[in-house]
């Protein structure tokens, strides 16, 4: 393996209904037939180096900020690879950047996320005041299913933000004319990872808010915690400032972290 | 009139369903044509699940050709899982295409394809959610014609009432002329409605139309006869053989889910047709005569189909894909071309034969070395004379020990329990044949880490075969022997450890062989059990041999008369009157010499013994070599 690059792209419209493993075997097929020199572990089964960084957003939730990383045997461009990987997979699993890995780990740049949870017909006022029941608590319980049994979490220190706006336009899934409250906020990723269903939940919990119809998630951005904005920054910035400046050394000297 | 897409009522319930991207669509390949532009438009349904229906090579097939046809479009739809199902029928969403998310009942024709009989409940929920009325009497000019195709077509009595037509075989070039024929009645203006329309296919020879047949019983329930009640029938419909399959080089672009489906490869069929002449085979008689496809044909197919899917598996299918007359050069033209690339190769159904194993090498040459899987079928020798599976166990200890010698650790050995004349002895022979594989593995190698898998599947009777006369072996008995065979490997100390034992209880066979060799008084059964819920019968944790049972004991059908009983040579039997292109005579006599331990040879090498086939069907035998070699790729 000569380099390593790193990839966000994006789950959008249907395509937000595949799961990890849905995606994981359309990116392998993808890099197949875009012909990326992409580089396999030795043994007896040989698997294609491609690790996913982070959290994925669950089934069901759409993301405009989920990230891999590809092992290469050749150096690669990583504009054209955006390029020839984008039109290999299908259409809603779009590919938006790529970069040449420089140091340091993806995995620990990606602090938090931001999300949008529009719900369709939901009642505004209603909405407003479980948010501020919301940010007023100290903490709120929730209970949710997990790979390791029924977890019982706070849902709400992981919260940095939490707010609503109100959203004119139509949705998928939506009558039109039906009105749509939009809540976005910033969590910071922790164990167990507070999502936003568990939010939600914890709506539920401190305000009895109940959206009428299933809620429409999406992750907009995962990166750095940046205090001056209030959200995450752009986790491939070190990476193209390093590139910019110039300071790399031999490709992959910094590499660390096991693919 | 155009049609709506489904998709903004679908999704609300996507949240809330299992494996939601099943019902997604938009598959690498996959077509969406403009409505308005086609005038004769299929739905194309494999009746089981979306992860076993999607890999189909045979809707994968039509569903390209149709779609390459000028005015014509086809869309897939599959069975949805009970869940949405709910959903389905508490929201109103009717049955809809994956495609372009189309309600099924807006179609032209509903093409269903049966593998298998445990489908047929499937189609019937299809039928309902789609809004298209479950007998095939009650439909309307706007409904769609309901169509089936697929081996389990080749008797499809027991779904006659649910079913407007069937054809028989190959569907390349009749589903070309079915859409001709819908076309040019469109295009007149539909004269005399669906009833003409059935008429037209039904004269047109290759299109079986149960309503257009009566059936007399006798007073003990035997069929009396089968005959057309109207003129210009014809009394026998027969089934279809593609000739070439060089010019019928599909799929060129395999269709890629997104979801995780049974088999994630990409498939070639390398020949057509078997005529070993296993005498339980439905696919092997029915699927005659052997038609190869070029060597140079198939690596061309397998280098656009790699390269369209992104696939890292390519499987050879065929009967027995290691017959094709040069099965070497294919096998060592392809591994030369994916050296170095992680592609794999798998040839599934081969013959017990130790050149199995050279091809084997050659194949996991580029990826994964798994098991090997060889199918003895019968346990003894005279089982295996009777069944004409030519194996002696000599063979197969000389075959198994190549492998386990040249570093394969895992053999499959795959048999079948409740065969005609079988006894205890001949299911405990497994038992004695699983030891000397592993004591000669042992031998052969040095090493104690040496295993191997018995895998056993209950027989059924099948519709033009030798066999269809026989009786099938209750399962009570079948599992009476499995349990002997079951401790004879457990209670030994020495060998049970290397032997792993995989079979399933009697129960399921005995309603796929009131399926297989039902007529259409078995409708009432199949509908019953649908009716009391029941679905995909051929997933062991929705199929319930106590709804069958209750269902038949309603409709007054007896199950034992159409599975357990032998029929006499002359009774007319339920598909009689569909022609596969097997002589009855030849067939009979193939049922006695079974009987007798009397062994056929494969006419490929030997002279013709008469099937009737090939003169019937006005087709030949199409083997190569070709002489041709497969080139290296050239990079671009």
């Amino acid at each position: 393996m000569v380099q390593r690059l790193r990839v966000r792209y994006a789950k959008r419209g249907r395509l937000r209904f595949t799961s990890h493993r849905d995606i994981s075997r359309a990116v392998e097929r993808a890099v197949r037939r875009a012909d990326v020199p992409v580089a396999f572990s030795a043994g007896f089964s040989p698997h294609p180096k491609i690790s996913y960084v982070g959290a994925a957003a669950p089934t069901g939730v759409a993301s405009e900020a989920e990230y891999l990383e590809i092992g290469v045997t050749r150096e690669c461009d990583p504009d054209r690879l955006r390029a020839d990987l984008d039109s290999s997979l299908p259409p809603g699993l779009d590919v938006l950047d790529v970069v040449a890995a420089t140091a340091g780990s993806l995995a620990d740049r990606l602090e938090c996320s931001a999300w949008e949870i529009r719900l369709p017909g939901a009642d505004p006022a209603l909405a407003g005041k479980a948010v501020e029941s919301f940010n007023a608590a100290e903490r709120i319980e929730v209970e949710r299913l997990t790979k390791k049994g029924m977890r019982r979490f706070d849902a709400r220190e992981a919260v940095l933000d939490l707010h609503a706006i109100e959203g004119g336009e139509t949705t998928a899934g939506q009558a039109s004319g039906q009105s749509c409250v939009i809540l976005r906020m910033v969590v910071r990723h922790a164990t167990p990872a507070v999502r936003p269903d568990d939010v939600l939940t914890g709506l539920r919990l401190v305000a009895d808010f109940a959206p009428p119809s299933p809620p429409e998630v999406t992750r907009l951005a995962q990166g750095p915690l940046d205090v001056r904005i209030g959200g995450p920054a752009d986790p491939f910035g070190l990476d193209r400032d390093a590139t910019r400046g110039g300071e790399t050394g031999p490709v992959g000297e910094h590499v660390d972290g096991d693919l | 009139m155009s049609v709506e897409s489904l998709f903004p009522r679908l999704e609300a319930l996507l949240p809330k369903v299992s494996k939601p991207i099943q019902y997604v669509g938009g598959e690498l390949n996959s077509t969406v044509k403009d409505w308005d532009e086609a005038t004769v438009r299929w739905a194309l349904m494999y009746p089981d699940a979306y992860e076993v229906g999607l890999p189909n090579q045979g809707v994968q097939i039509l569903y390209e050709i149709l779609n390459e046809l000028p005015e014509t479009l086809a869309e897939r739809t599959y069975a949805v899982w009970p869940d949405m199902e709910a959903l389905m029928r508490a929201e109103g969403v009717p049955q809809f295409t994956v495609d372009a998310h189309r309600p099924v009942r807006a179609f032209d024709v509903l093409g269903l394809s049966f593998s298998t009989e445990l489908g047929y409940t499937n189609m019937l929920t299809a039928l309902d959610l789609a809004g298209i009325p479950l007998e095939a009497a009650e439909r309307g000019d706007d409904d769609p014609i309901v169509l089936a195709g697929g081996h389990a077509a080749f008797n499809p009595e027991p779904i006659a009432d649910f079913l407007d037509a069937a054809v028989l075989g190959d569907g390349e070039q009749i589903a070309i002329a079915i859409t001709e024929v819908i076309r040019e009645w469109k295009a007149e203006g539909s004269p005399g409605g669906r009833d003409e329309l059935l008429m037209r296919l039904a004269e047109s020879g290759g299109v079986y139309v149960p309503r257009f047949y009566d059936v007399d019983y006798h007073a003990d329930g035997r069929i009396q006869r089968v005959a057309p009640n109207r003129s210009g029938v014809p009394w026998r419909v027969h089934k279809h053989t593609v000739m070439d399959l060089d010019e019928w080089p599909y799929p060129k672009k395999p269709l890629v889910p997104l979801a995780e489906t049974v088999h994630e490869r990409f498939s070639v069929e390398i020949f057509r047709g078997c005529t070993r002449g296993c005498r339980f085979c439905q696919a092997g008689m029915i699927t005659r005569p052997v038609r190869e496809r070029s060597i140079t044909t198939i690596g061309d197919m397998v280098e656009a189909g790699v390269k369209a899917s992104g696939f890292n598996e390519v499987g050879l299918l065929s009967l027995s894909s290691a017959d094709h007359s040069e099965i070497g050069d294919i096998a060592k033209g392809l591994a030369d071309r994916y050296e170095g690339t992680n592609t794999s190769l798998s040839l599934p159904s081969t013959r017990v034969d130790a050149f199995n194993i050279d091809l084997a090498n050659e194949f996991s040459r580029n990826g994964r070395r798994s098991g090997l899987t060889f199918a003895p079928e019968g346990g003894s020798e005279r089982m295996r004379k009777v069944i004409n599976k030519m194996v002696t166990e000599e063979d197969l200890i000389r075959t198994v020990t190549t492998a386990y010698t040249q570093g394969w650790r895992q053999v499959k050995l795959y048999f079948m329990c409740g065969l005609p004349t079988e006894e205890d002895a001949d299911v405990l022979g497994i038992a004695d044949l699983a030891k000397k594989v592993i004591q000669a593995g042992r031998e052969a190698t040095g090493s104690r880490d040496i295993r191997c898998t018995v895998s056993i599947g209950g027989f059924v009777p099948k519709p033009h075969t030798p066999f269809q006369w026989a009786a099938q072996a209750d399962h009570e008995t079948v599992d009476r022997r499995l349990k002997a065979l079951k401790d004879a490997l457990r209670g030994d100390k020495e060998y049970g450890r290397a032997i792993g034992l995989r079979y399933h209880d009697g129960k399921p066979s005995i309603v796929e062989g009131l399926l297989s060799r039902g007529d259409r008084r078995v409708g009432r059964v199949i509908r019953a059990v649908w009716e009391d819920g029941g679905r995909f019968d051929g997933w062991s944790e929705h199929f319930s041999y106590q709804r069958w049972m209750d269902a038949a004991a309603k409709a007054g059908v007896d199950v034992d008369w159409y599975t357990t009983r032998e029929r006499e040579e002359n009774e007319v039997l339920p598909w009689d009157h569909l022609d596969a292109g097997l002589d009855r005579e030849w067939l009979w006599q193939d049922w006695q010499d079974a009987v007798n331990d009397v062994e056929v040879e494969d006419c490929r090498w030997t002279p013709c013994y008469d099937c009737g086939v090939c003169p019937t069907m006005g087709t030949e035998i199409q083997i190569g070599p070709t002489g041709r070699k497969l080139l290296p790729l050239t990079v671009v």
